[in-house]
């Protein structure tokens, strides 16, 4: 499959908040060999359904598929590539750096400003940082702290949702 | 009143009308076999014990299969389990509707790498059409409902429910209620075509010159073989089957150009490549379909009826999609071209039956004559010839189902009855004995090889339980005959592990069973053994025929070839 052709596509998938249906949107993805850049899952509002954002890449064609097996999976509700159309989309990330000295110290608070992130935990010379943004805003954040020593990441994986009044539902 | 969840199971099971059961117990579930024991003696439900899990599950399929009815079958916790897997995946590649019960250990022992435990709902998650684990008796009887459902609507497919044994004992009790109707919110497989569609299809019709109907499996399980007659007899077009489809239009008639893809006939195929229409219906375009993708169809705008939306665009791009049962959209179809009154080019259709008739003159499926040694093909003719073309025929997976899809010409739907989709060897005994016990009046057939039917032997034990006057029609050429060819084609003649060293005696073999065994070696024999076979209604025969033993199936799509390169004998 030629490069360009492998756009990046957010899913949001409504489903039955039933054991094991994550599994079977994660088992559909690799029996198929459909890509998963990231995957998040927790409850929505209706305490019997859970939400799914799925972030992956492919061309068309295959995002036309993934989009009708996940359809085809019982206990999907309903789904909609967020990304066709205008949407907000949004990622944590947990940064842990060194803060050994006073000049490392007042750096990584500069960028932490830049970025409107936010130290939450200052312990034993370490800083724990919290950001949230696009996916783009959290890479250009690591590459902006680069400089020091970065002792651990956690990121959410994208959450994302349609603008205006349109929202997934079970039809 | 309340009852046990092994009561309320059986009781779920005559509510949805089940009268046959196919399985073999085991531990985890007893409290279900105690009381299918007890239905079984009320003359409720039958239960049916095959030899091996894995024919439970065949026999299912071939029950539904040549029905309409679902197949059901029970099977114990981990081996038992596992077991079935292997027809579970074969209902699902073929879209049989099939609800597998598998016993589960309690739940207080489920994770704890319990004796006979398995995590069946994981590992038959990417083969089933759905799957539930029950936890609570209180949802046995909405999960069955669920599905039955399931399996049996949309495109159908295997369902399974996972029991654990503590909620069928007899302390676990609960009102019984068998819920009437179901709502899913996930779950909608009634999908109406849309007008538009229709309207754009006709028009593709219309305009076509070059046509060609190319149905599969689909319109059998919808039902639509007298819809599908109509539709293409009106338009004169030329029609084709899959093996899958073989018997939804009705074989020894004039527009049907014989079955397509790998092991189809020159002129199925040739029609497909050059034609500038294809009306796929109920078919889903497979690598044993299409050839080379690549090289498919260069010229042909495609229709494509089919269910799933999910098989639509699929492997081939289509123009034009129509989702919904086949059916009623092949009624909608016909119904739309009677009131536009108007017809194809007839010109163009003449001359377009005219190279169709040039390609079927090259008379692809000709074979030399049996001489010392017995062509299989033969025997498939002569079989079709002397059962008059009406008996069930299922069969195994190798040269003879290939030669039983070209050489019996299926005239009705559901008498074709093989693996497709997974290409299971050991199918066919198994099947033959689900249709069978569905039709029991009828003559049932399993052309099978001599290395599939040792993949389900252990079944002849079943056939001689319930008295299954099968006819087993063995084409026995000494080799895993498929693989030799391929080996004799691609692999440089070298035969790694194709040749069935140290066969049995299957005359012997079938008598130990109680059933009669010949073996027959001669040309002249065959005619003589297949009447007998067909003649006794009341006993299995198993049918040994020493055939040619390097004979090969034509003709051939060799991988990677377009339908338009084939290999001609
Ligand atoms: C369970 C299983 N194992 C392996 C295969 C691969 N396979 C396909 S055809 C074939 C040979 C079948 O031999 P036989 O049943 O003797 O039939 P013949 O081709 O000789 O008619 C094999 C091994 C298969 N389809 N199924």
């Amino acid at each position: 499959m030629k490069k360009e052709e492998q756009m990046r596509h957010v899913i949001s998938i409504l489903m039955e908040n039933e054991a094991g249906a994550l599994s079977r949107v994660a088992g559909l993805f690799s029996a198929r060999g459909y890509n998963i850049e990231s995957l998040t899952v927790a409850p929505t509002e209706d305490a019997s359904l859970s939400r799914m954002t799925l972030v992956t890449r492919g061309c068309e064609e295959i995002i036309e598929q993934i989009l009708k097996q996940l359809n085809k999976l019982i206990d999907v509700v309903n789904v909609c590539d967020i990304s066709e159309s205008d949407h907000i989309e949004r990622e944590m990330m947990f940064i842990k750096v060194a803060a050994n000295d006073m000049d490392c110290c007042a750096a990584i608070k500069r960028m932490v400003d830049i970025f409107r992130a936010r130290i939450i935990d200052v312990r034993n010379k370490t800083f724990t940082i919290e950001v949230a943004g696009n996916r783009r805003k959290l890479d250009a954040f690591v590459s902006a702290i680069e400089d020091h020593k970065i002792i651990e990441i956690v990121r959410s994986g994208c959450i994302g949702i349609a603008r205006g009044s349109n929202a997934l539902k079970a039809q | 009143m309340e009852l046990t969840g092994a009561e309320i199971f059986v009781e779920c099971l005559k509510a949805e009308g089940v009268e046959t059961i196919f399985g073999y117990p085991g531990g985890a579930v007893l409290f279900l076999y105690d009381e299918l024991a007890k239905a079984e003696k009320r003359g409720e439900i039958r239960h049916i014990l095959a030899r091996h899990e894995q024919g439970a599950v065949h026999a299912a399929e071939g029950y539904a299969k040549s029905t309409d009815k679902p197949g059901v079958a029970i099977v114990t916790s981990g081996p038992g389990a596992t077991n079935a897997v292997t027809g579970i995946a074969d209902a699902y590649m073929d879209s049989v509707p099939l609800v597998v019960f598998t016993g589960q250990v309690p739940r207080y022992l489920i994770g704890n790498d319990a004796f006979q435990e398995v995590d069946i709902v994981g590992i038959t998650r990417p083969c089933v059409k759905h799957n539930f684990l029950v936890t609570d008796v209180k949802d046995i009887a909405e999960t069955i409902k669920k599905a039955f459902y399931i399996a049996t609507t949309g495109r159908p497919g295997p369902v399974l429910i996972d029991i654990p044994k503590d909620i069928t004992d007899t302390d676990a009790k609960c009102e019984f209620h068998y819920p009437e109707s179901l709502e899913m919110r996930s779950y909608n497989p009634i999908l109406k075509s849309r007008d538009s569609d229709i309207q754009k299809a006709v028009d593709m019709i219309l305009n076509a010159e070059r046509p060609i109907i190319y149905t599969g499996g689909g319109v059998i399980m919808s039902g639509a073989s007298d819809e599908l007659r109509h539709f293409t007899q009106n338009l004169n077009f030329p029609i084709t089957n899959t093996l899958m489809g073989l018997g939804a239009y009705p074989a020894t008639d004039k527009q049907f150009v014989g079955m397509l893809g790998m092991h189809g006939t020159y002129e199925a195929n040739m029609s497909m490549h050059h034609s500038d229409l294809i009306i796929a219906i109920g078919a889903r375009f497979d690598d044993r379909v299409t050839g080379n993708i690549e090289k498919f169809c260069p010229d042909a705008k495609i229709i494509h009826v089919d269910i799933d939306p999910a098989s639509i665009s699929k492997n081939i791009k289509v123009d034009c999609s129509i989702v919904g049962d086949v059916k009623p959209v092949l009624l909608e179809l016909s119904k739309e071209l009677k009131q536009r009154g108007a017809m194809p080019d007839q010109t163009a259709l003449a001359a377009w039956w005219k190279r169709i008739t040039a390609w079927q003159k090259y008379d692809c499926l000709k074979y030399s004559p049996s001489k010392d040694k017995i062509k299989a093909q033969y025997i498939v003719q002569k079989f079709w010839e002397i059962s008059a073309g009406d008996s069930y025929v299922c069969s195994d997976v190798g040269q003879h189902q290939m030669w039983a899809a070209q050489f019996y010409k299926f005239d009705k739907p559901n008498r074709w009855i093989n693996s497709g989709g997974l290409g299971t060897m050991g199918f066919g005994l198994p099947a033959a004995m689900g249709v069978q016990l569905a039709h029991p009046d009828a003559d049932v057939a399993c052309i099978t090889g001599d290395g599939s039917i040792q993949m389900c032997i252990q079944e002849l034990g079943t056939c001689q339980q319930y008295n299954l006057p099968l006819n087993i029609i063995s084409l026995n050429n000494g080799y895993l005959g498929m693989v030799r060819q391929w080996q004799e084609f691609f692999y440089q003649k070298n035969y790694a592990m194709s040749y069935n060293e140290a066969l049995p005696d299957f005359v012997k073999l079938a008598e130990a069973y109680g059933h009669v065994g010949l073996r027959i070696e001669k040309a002249a024999d065959v005619e003589g053994a297949l009447k007998e076979a067909l003649d006794d209604k009341k006993r299995l025969y198993f049918l040994d025929f020493i055939t040619e033993a390097e004979e090969n199936v034509y003709p051939m799509i060799p991988a990677g070839a377009g339908l338009n390169e084939m290999k001609l004998l």
